[in-house]
């Protein structure tokens, strides 16, 4: 079998930030709500507590984002989600939950540098001035669904594969030199 | 002559020339200036022409209410027509060329027109040209088009781009002349988070002109101070070139940032469009100065009194060595001042006022200047400029009492507050009998959520017109003189750039107009680029006093956003090009471009729609791609398909509500098809369905349904079903998806090697989990094309390879990949439907014959009660039935099946129409499915398609199913 290949195989962009496509990413969708097990399940996955509304909780190369109120999304290392499912299977036995690997469903940017948040004013409703730490925010760039939040001095900025190109190519006009606001 | 003087000038740098061009000539100004500065100092005062009547016109305004100085600006791909020289900054190599003249500026054929105007009064479009009917389309507009209309189009791509960003404040401040500046200072000594945004490149509005100090400091200073502060301080943006245009509910403001104009060519965005929301809007935008209404007040040299010492104390511009002042109030004197100053001569001003004895009239005549109160202007003398004017009583009915030669005029009408960003979302406004104008009324605002005032209005805009606090009063002066005969009204411009004068406002009263909505149409006042800037409040003003009503009786047209002009570009942002709007690709996109796929949108995934081959046309290919997939092996990229999980233990009774036919007992392991309905009937999806355990299934969906069939799953477990324990999850881009088709199938699969793919441990309908090649797969034994099929879901990072591994594999089992034209042609040789072909919203499953899928036993599914109603469960309904073409044609895409006789309407009468038709090259002749009424019942029978070239086309009717009707070929 071939490695895992992202869906821009790592492009990149030099502007007044940089835009990275980084990934595969482990990604898992974990659907459950009033589960009692359900923060234990989700620590031993991430090593996180379940996360609040509209807050990521981060540990290293895993996190746990809270998506909807019965929606979380967990990040795991790409190698570690069949394992981190079966975790998830084993802690919630007998409970009505959902979780599914949607690492490949997922393309994956860090922009980053002193100006970053910059390039996501343009294409985000966001208020990065209010952005807390650890605050992770559903939203839109331009015309595609976007995630994105803040992490090790810039944005980390998820969205679908098949869009990928196109938000590369959103980033990278947003990023232009010059362009700063 | 106008002309720039030896000194002054505050925003100009004179140590900086720049060289700019107007129709060709080369003429020079400095850095700072506007191009309408720029235009004046060269003595370019004849501008533009007129769009109705191509009338000589001048510059009249010194910022975005100009009416006439609009340009082309720029070449090739950096065009842009109708560009306001009094907003355009000066650039060195800036070209610009008047517009609506033709052939030339100096001599132009539509002048003809402004001798025929008394033949063209308002309305005069509709009244003339509205016979014959289709005169109007082939003769008239044409003709019209040419003659009038403003700007070239650009015919080449835009050199430029353009982005949008998002802001968010507390108070946003529109406006930073002294009222913007001290309620921005306030609000950021508050602590709040401000945005103060200029649409001029400089802070202190009309301070600086017009007055010497501000909070006992002198103007200047004041000014600079207040800019360091804010600028100093964290929580203040200011933003200056920005004109915030546009006002919406809940306090999202839109406004536009000229960010390269002046420096075109530099690689920054030439526009930034700003998305703000605010929690309070506070505008400062200050007030316009509005035209006088005598005869002869459009040509050249007359300009508004404002604007004529803008150009003096700005730009060091005049406009001419005698300028006539004309008013009603005091402010004009100080331009009568500001030319004395600058060493110019005033011959004389004319107040239409009886009395003038406040400071400034007093300080005019300790200047010396003659004063003439109850005076009007007859008449202003000149062609392409102003020669002089010719004056009367104002109360009088225009005798020419002495005329006074002269290169400007100098008019002041009042003054009309910019209401229109509180006006925008509701604001409502009220007649200050005062000032003569409308201001905003605070008891009446545009309202928050909270049913707060979402704007409030600060300095001039509210009608506080002078720093001082000092009370204004302004009389009426509509028409001057007053008792004004036809003959000096029928040449009193309202609207300049529309060509509307007093006297078409007058005839649209006489003949019935009361609406000032209905007039503006009527007349097309206030309906140019300007949107009325200066003609609105004059114009209705005469309406009114044509009806003999009170002007607020009447009432204001609606204010609209923009406030100015937006670029088409500023309002698409990044929306160009590659980004146009989201590409979706899979992960064999790129395999596919090189393998030189044509591609067709499907949703907003692209497609292969074929493969061609060099030399081959896409037909041929389409033909070559079944014929092979049929006789040897075809490979699909079939990621696109809709995969959605859902689980839970009352997935099954859900899936049950959801598709016509029984899910919850499909065995784990197998597939069944189903069928998707709304609540209507209509049949909406439909796909495979995949049991994978106790309580989990996959859903597939059409490609295009994907996103709306989740939505539509949430929007019934979120909203009606919300305590059944179901979760649903759209996987659909977790996989790539590989059909593999054809004889060779298996062989291929086998050649892969890694999981028992035979019939026994496989058959039809049913899903394995494995390996294939060591890529983990879920392979579905499923065909839509009647071929031994399997389709093959592989995590998508492993799509591209896995894709590579079957086409390399396949070589030797005559594999070659497949479009989405192979895939429809195939399918339709088997009968069966597609979404979209055989469905159009209208069709129900019962319609196409899936009875069969459709269960007797469930006492409810979505869109059951919907198909027991009379009309959808009435026998006469048109059924999907197939056609074979008596002589092997393709009936066309879109025919219908003619009936005997016409309807009311003269139409001929239908019975059914085509869904899907194909050349099959498996049969080597035309299929066609179709709906007929009462199909099923009518095999054997000859009907009529029509066809767009007039004729038939003759076909039999049959059952749908064209080719291997036994399924020998999917069953081996």
């Amino acid at each position: 079998m071939s490695d895992p290949v992202s869906a821009l195989n790592g492009a990149s962009f030099n502007g007044f930030a940089t835009i990275r496509e980084i990934g595969p990413l482990g990604m898992i969708t974990l659907r459950a709500k009033g589960v009692k097990a359900l923060d234990k399940a989700v620590k031993s996955v991430t090593g996180t507590k379940l996360a609040a509304p509209r807050r990521i909780e981060i540990n290293g190369d895993r996190a746990c984002g809270w998506m909807s109120p019965d929606e979380y999304l967990l990040v795991v290392p790409y190698a570690e989600v069949t394992a981190a499912l079966a975790s998830l299977a084993k802690a919630l036995a007998g409970e009505h939950y959902l979780a599914v690997d949607v690492s490949d469903a997922r393309a994956i940017f860090r922009v980053e540098g002193d100006k970053a948040a910059d390039v996501l004013r343009k294409l985000a409703p966001v208020d990065f001035e209010a952005l807390e730490p650890g605050e992770l925010r559903r939203t839109r760039a331009a015309q595609v669904a976007a995630a994105m939040w803040a992490e090790g001095g810039g944005f980390t900025v998820v969205c679908f594969r098949s869009v990928a190109g196109y938000v590369m190519g959103l980033l990278t006009h947003s990023a232009q030199r010059g362009s700063e606001l | 002559m106008s002309t720039r003087l030896a000194k002054g000038g505050r925003l100009i740098n004179r140590t900086a020339p720049v060289e700019f061009t107007f129709n060709g000539k080369r003429l020079k100004g400095f850095q700072g200036d506007t191009l309408a500065a720029g235009l004046l100092a060269n003595d370019q005062m004849l501008v533009g022409r007129s769009f109705k009547y191509h009338r000589p016109r001048g510059i009249v305004a010194s910022g975005p209410e100009e009416p006439n100085a609009l340009v082309n600006l720029g070449s090739g791909a950096r065009l842009e027509p109708n560009q306001r020289t009094t907003t355009t900054e000066l650039f060195d190599g800036l070209e610009s060329t008047s517009q609506n003249h033709w052939p030339s500026l100096e001599f132009d054929v539509g002048v003809v027109n402004n001798y025929a105007a008394r033949f063209m009064p308002a309305g005069f479009y509709y009244k003339t040209f509205i016979h014959p009917r289709p005169a109007w389309k082939h003769l008239f507009e044409p003709i019209i088009r040419r003659a009038a209309g403003l700007g070239k189009a650009p015919t080449e791509g835009d050199a430029d781009r353009y982005e949008q960003a998002y802001a968010f404040c507390d108070v946003l401040v529109v406006g930073a002349g002294v009222a913007g500046l001290k309620a921005a200072k306030a609000a950021a000594d508050a602590g709040k988070r401000v945005i103060l945004l200029e649409q001029t490149p400089v802070l202190g509005g009309r301070a600086p002109v017009d007055d010497t100090e501000v909070d006992g400091k002198p103007v200047d200073a004041w000014i600079a101070a207040v800019e360091a502060d804010l600028m100093s301080r964290d929580n203040v943006t200011i933003r200056t070139r920005t004109c915030g245009f546009g006002v919406y509910d809940h306090g999202y403001v839109l406004a536009d940032e000229r960010v390269a104009d002046h420096t075109p060519g530099d690689g920054r965005p030439k526009h930034r469009l700003w998305r703000i929301r605010t929690a309070k809007i506070i505008t400062a935008t200050g007030a316009i100065e509005r035209p006088l209404s005598f005869a002869g007040n459009d040509i050249p040299g007359v300009m508004l009194a404002a604007a004529v010492r803008d150009y003096v104390v700005n730009f060091a511009v005049s406009p001419g060595d005698r300028t006539v002042v004309v008013t009603n109030n005091d402010s004009a004197y100080q331009t009568a001042l500001a030319l004395k100053a600058a060493g110019l001569d005033v011959p004389a001003i004319l107040d239409a006022r009886e009395t003038a004895d406040g400071p400034l009239p007093q300080a005019a005549r300790a200047a010396g200047i003659r004063v003439l109160t109850g005076k009007a202007i007859a008449k202003v003398k000149g062609g392409k400029r102003v020669s002089g004017v010719a004056i009367c009583a104002q109360a009088g009915e225009g005798s020419v009492q002495e005329e006074i030669a002269c290169e400007a005029v100098a008019m002041s009408g009042g003054w009309s507050p910019v209401v229109h960003l509180w006006s925008h979302c509701g604001g409502k406004l009220t007649w200050d009998e005062t000032l003569s104008a409308f201001i905003p009324d605070p008891s009446r605002p545009p309202l928050n959520h909270d049913g707060s005032a979402m704007v409030e209005v600060v300095g001039s805009a509210n009608g506080d017109l002078t720093l001082t606090g000092q009370p204004v009063t302004i009389p009426p002066v509509w028409v001057m003189p007053q008792g004004a005969p036809i003959q000096l009204r029928s040449k009193m411009w309202l609207d300049y750039q529309n060509d509307v004068k007093v006297s078409d406002v007058q005839l649209a009263s006489r003949e019935g107009y009361v609406s000032v909505e209905h007039t503006k149409r009527y007349t097309t006042l206030g309906m140019a680029t300007d949107q009325g800037k200066l003609s609105n409040i004059n114009g209705l003003a005469v309406l009114a006093d044509s009806l003999g009503q009170e002007i607020p009786q009447v009432g204001t047209t609606t204010f609209r956003p923009p406030y100015t002009p937006v670029t088409i570009g500023a309002l698409a942002g990044e929306s160009r090009g590659e980004i146009f709007q989201p590409l979706r690709r899979t992960p064999m996109h790129e395999q596919h471009e090189a393998a030189g796929a044509y591609f067709e949108p499907v949703g907003l995934w692209r497609r292969p729609y074929c493969f061609p081959r060099a030399g081959e046309t896409h037909e041929q290919a389409v033909h070559r791609e079944v014929l092979n997939t049929r006789q040897n092996l075809g490979l699909l990229d079939a990621s696109t398909l809709g995969k959605i999980i859902v689980k839970g233990p009352d997935a099954g009774r859900f899936l049950d509500m959801l598709y016509t036919g029984v899910m919850s007992t499909l065995p784990i392991g197998k597939c069944r098809y189903g069928l998707m309905c709304n609540e209507q009937g209509f049949l909406s999806d439909d796909g495979v369905v995949a049991r994978i355990d106790e309580d989990t299934w996959l859903c597939h969906t059409t490609s295009g349904g994907a996103d709306r069939i989740h939505a539509w799953m949430e929007d019934w477990l979120q909203c009606e079903w919300w305590d059944w324990k179901v979760y649903t999850a759209n996987v659909t881009e977790q996989y790539a998806q590989v059909a593999v088709v054809g004889p060779n199938a298996r062989k291929l699969l086998q050649v892969l090697g890694g999981m028992d793919v035979s019939k026994e441990a496989l058959p039809f309908m049913q899903w394995a989990d494995g390996t294939l090649a060591g890529f983990p797969v879920r392979v579905y034994r499923i065909s839509f094309s009647g071929e031994l099929s399997y389709e093959i879901a592989i995590p998508a990072s492993h799509g591209a390879a896995f894709w590579e591994a079957c086409t390399q594999a396949g070589m030797a089992l005559g594999a070659m990949p497949y479009g989405t034209e192979c895939l429809h042609i195939m399918r339709a040789e088997k009968g069966f439907i597609m979404i979209g072909d055989e469905t159009d919203g209208t069709v129900i499953p019962q319609d196409l014959g899936l009875d069969w899928a459709i269960s007797k036993k469930k006492t409810d599914y979505l869109g059951k009660r919907g198909q027991e109603r009379s009309y959808l469960a009435s026998p006469d309904r048109w059924k999907l039935v197939g056609f074979d073409t008596l002589d092997g044609s393709v009936v066309p895409d879109g025919a219908y099946i003619i009936a005997e006789g016409e309807n009311g309407n003269g139409q001929r009468n239908v019975q059914g129409r085509v869904t899907s038709t194909y050349h099959s090259p498996t049969l080597k002749r035309g299929i066609a499915m179709g709906l007929l009424k009462h199909g099923p019942s009518r095999m054997g029978e000859i009907v009529e398609f029509n066809t767009a070239a007039g004729g038939t086309v003759k076909a039999r009717v049959r059952d749908t199913m064209f080719f291997d009707k036994d399924g020998e070929k999917q069953n081996v």
